[in-house]
């Protein structure tokens, strides 16, 4: 017997995952840059969340038309994957199709996916016609030009391909065909090969089952580098998204404790403060290190769907901000600085670049109403409001770099309680005017 | 209509040794803003005919902070709660009513974790307790049969999830309600919250409320029911930039039911 195939497959299985693990390690190592925040709360509203948004893909069907193809490519890739299964155990031990053995519901469950592959496949077309012919306009922002823009396509190439060689690879499989079992689909494919010699037909199988698993390795390593990671971390993103109302924004604990001081009474302004060794809090973020570790998730999750965009009124208007671009230029960022991390023996070192401003503009901060259209929008419980709000803190805690108007307003407040120049002890004169 | 408001503080009721069903919480447009002024008169004369005790904090009353943290400026917002809810906490509130959506969420969500816990509702969820329990009724009057669209506030809607109290009572005018393009969880923002109200925009094509009072525009009202007094500002801005000033008007939901009453 000839070892050689198995060899093979177990070295492409072993390096495929294997690198695949190298990157999640490497994943979670930056996601946990971001400083901590506690997620220990609700647990049961959070698996319903999984369960929900990511599992049964609630928010996707807000739009019927993308949430319906999306849905088919979703079940179908991963009741695909059964077979994937198969494929492994004949791979290494050198058999030929092992789970043919369980007799007729073999039949139906490579009828099955073949039924599948062909949805899928059609529907990725109709994906590729969205993005390419009628350039939906979500598709084609600012921020969707190159790499982005690229990637989408690459990933409907990819699928295209993978369920192109899933039928192939039964189509060319006579014995397969002969048992007339399950082919439902590839019995039409078949009669396109009757004219090749059996031996012909043979390799064109084995071919396609060889690129089949590869391109199966292969995608799996892609998805660090793109968006289509979303197929994983949606689950512990869905997990991890906010739990209390849209309109609630956390209050900043290091603020809490200085505010509790300056108002206690019982407090000496005067006393030497006690010598801390801590540097003091930096307040709101200027880079990704200042986020907490679910908004760098965020940004990994992101789809780059562009649903958040197509709902934020500063977008509609014609401002620069865009949510989805807020939380691309977040995970760029943060690739950055893990790359730099690497490259210095695991430590960052100044590169004298940050988020603000070298990737987010002022501009974009500024023109966000906190409306919370692009949180209700996401469909995988995106947050990129935290991250507009965070930034907006270090511009004015830190730098106190508020527009002119926001000053006066805030003056206003600080002096008369009330965002304008009105006096606190006028309150009630509406009562009698 | 009857100019006698009956208008109690909080320090008055205490001088009594009394304490009110609930405390009305006026707000910053509420007390200054002079469109926002009727809007709360509005609502005191619905108080006063329901019979309902409460009071409001009058000049003991200051910005709840919201657009100072939603600028960024946490350090003032959380000076701004603490001294709110030291207030509020002296006076043993337990029960808070608000017509802007803003002070609402505030309170309601921000407050707690500062050390202020009370039951906050909306004036449209307020009044729409009044109906149910029958100590208020509501006719359509001269709103009988009129076209009204409700523009869903931001920091009552998604930020809140109260999407229904406001239909509800528009509903009782026997007025038709019609739905715009965006609605409900998917309301588009009339362009004022995130303390936008206080300044330019950014560079654009549009403005965000003139983008909004379109879709208004297009559903083909007579009135724009508002309940929240910015978006009310905006709103107006925006009917008045389209020139429709004489086909639509804006209003808050309080003052359609007051303005039903002859109240
Ligand atoms: S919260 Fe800000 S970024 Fe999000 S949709 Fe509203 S304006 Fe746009
Ligand atoms: S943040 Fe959410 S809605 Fe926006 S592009 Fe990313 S996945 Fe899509």
């Amino acid at each position: 017997m000839n070892y050689i195939p198995n060899i093979l497959f177990a070295i492409a299985l072993i390096v495929g995952i294997g690198y695949f693990a190298k990157n999640v390690k490497k994943l979670i190592r930056n996601i946990k840059l971001g400083h901590d925040v506690d997620v220990s709360d609700n647990t049961s509203q959070r698996w319903k969340n999984m369960a929900m948004i990511a599992l049964g893909q609630s928010k996707m069907v807000k739009r019927p038309i993308a949430g319906f193809l999306h849905i088919i490519v979703y079940v179908g890739f991963i009741i695909i994957n059964i077979e994937v299964l198969e494929i492994i155990i004949d791979g290494l031990a050198g058999t030929h199709r092992i789970f043919s053995g369980i007799g007729p519901l073999y039949g139906v469950l490579i009828g099955a996916f073949e039924v599948l592959a062909l949805l899928v496949f059609v529907s990725v077309i109709i994906f590729w016609l969205r993005r390419n012919a009628i350039k939906i306009k979500r598709f084609w922002s600012k921020e969707m030009t190159a790499w982005p823009k690229n990637d989408a396509n690459y990933i409907l190439y990819i699928e295209m391909a993978l369920m192109l060689l899933f039928l192939v690879m039964n189509a060319t499989d006579l014995k397969f065909q002969a048992m007339n079992n399950g082919n439902v689909i590839s019995q039409f494919i078949a009669p396109l090969f009757s004219g090749l010699s059996e031996g012909t037909i043979h390799i064109i199988e084995r071919s396609a089952w060889w690129m089949h698993i590869l391109g199966i390795l292969g995608f799996l390593n892609y998805l660090y580098f793109s968006k289509h990671l979303h197929i994983l971390l949606a689950f512990p993103n869905t997990y991890y998204g906010k739990v209390k109302p849209k309109g609630e924004l956390d209050n900043l604990a290091s603020v809490t404790a200085e505010v509790k001081l300056m108002m206690d009474p019982n407090v000496d302004p005067f006393a030497a403060q006690p010598e801390s060794t801590e540097a003091p809090a930096k307040f709101g973020a200027s880079d990704v290190q200042d986020l907490n570790w679910v908004q760098l998730l965020n940004a990994y999750t992101c789809t780059e769907c562009g649903r958040c965009t197509s709902e934020c009124p500063a977008n509609q208007t014609g401002k620069k901000l865009s949510p989805r671009k807020i939380m691309m230029d977040t995970r760029d960022r943060l690739e950055e600085v893990g790359k730099n991390i690497d490259a210095n023996g695991g430590t960052f070192k100044e590169d004298g670049k940050q988020l603000l401003d070298d990737y987010i503009t002022r501009e974009e901060l500024w023109a966000c109403t906190t409306c919370n259209a692009c949180t209700e929008a996401c469909p995988v419980s995106i947050d990129p409001l935290s991250i507009i709000m965070d930034m907006r803190r270090y511009l004015v805690m830190e730098q106190s770099a508020a527009p002119m108007e926001l000053n006066n307003m805030m003056t206003n407040v600080e002096n008369n309680g009330a965002p304008w120049p009105y006096n606190q002890m006028d309150r009630l004169n509406w009562k009698n005017e | 209509m009857s100019n006698t408001l009956k208008v109690p503080t909080m320090a008055e009721y205490m001088a009594e040794g009394k304490q009110p069903e609930v405390l009305f919480w006026v707000g910053c447009m509420g007390s200054f803003d002079d469109r926002a002024k009727k809007v709360t008169k509005a609502f005191v004369r619905l108080l006063n005919r329901a019979n309902v005790d409460f009071a409001v904090l009058g000049t003991e009353e200051s910005c709840t902070g919201d657009p100072a943290k939603r600028a960024g400026n946490e350090f003032l917002f959380q000076m701004q709660a603490v001294t709110n809810i030291e207030v509020l906490n002296a006076y043993e509130i337990k029960k808070i009513v608000t017509a802007c959506p803003h002070c609402f969420n505030t309170i309601k969500n921000e407050y707690p974790g500062l050390g202020g816990n009370y039951q906050v509702m909306h004036h449209t969820q307020f009044l729409k307790s009044l109906l149910d329990e029958g100590r208020l009724t509501i006719e359509g009057g001269q709103f009988k049969g009129k076209r009204i669209t409700f523009h869903d506030p931001c920091y009552l809607g998604r930020a809140n999830n109260v999407y229904e109290a406001p239909r509800d009572l528009i509903r009782k005018l026997d007025a038709e309600l019609v739905e715009m393009k965006s609605c409900k969880s998917r309301g588009l923002c009339c362009g004022a919250g995130g303390a936008q109200m206080f300044k330019e925009a950014e560079p654009g094509n549009k403005e965000v409320n003139v983008a909004r009072t379109e879709q208004a525009v297009d559903v083909k009202p007579e009135i724009i029911a508002a309940g929240c007094p910015f978006c009310n500002t905006m709103m107006t801005d925006g009917v008045k930039a389209k020139d429709k000033e004489s086909e639509i008007a804006v209003m808050d939901i309080a003052e359609l039911i007051a303005n039903a009453q002859d109240l």
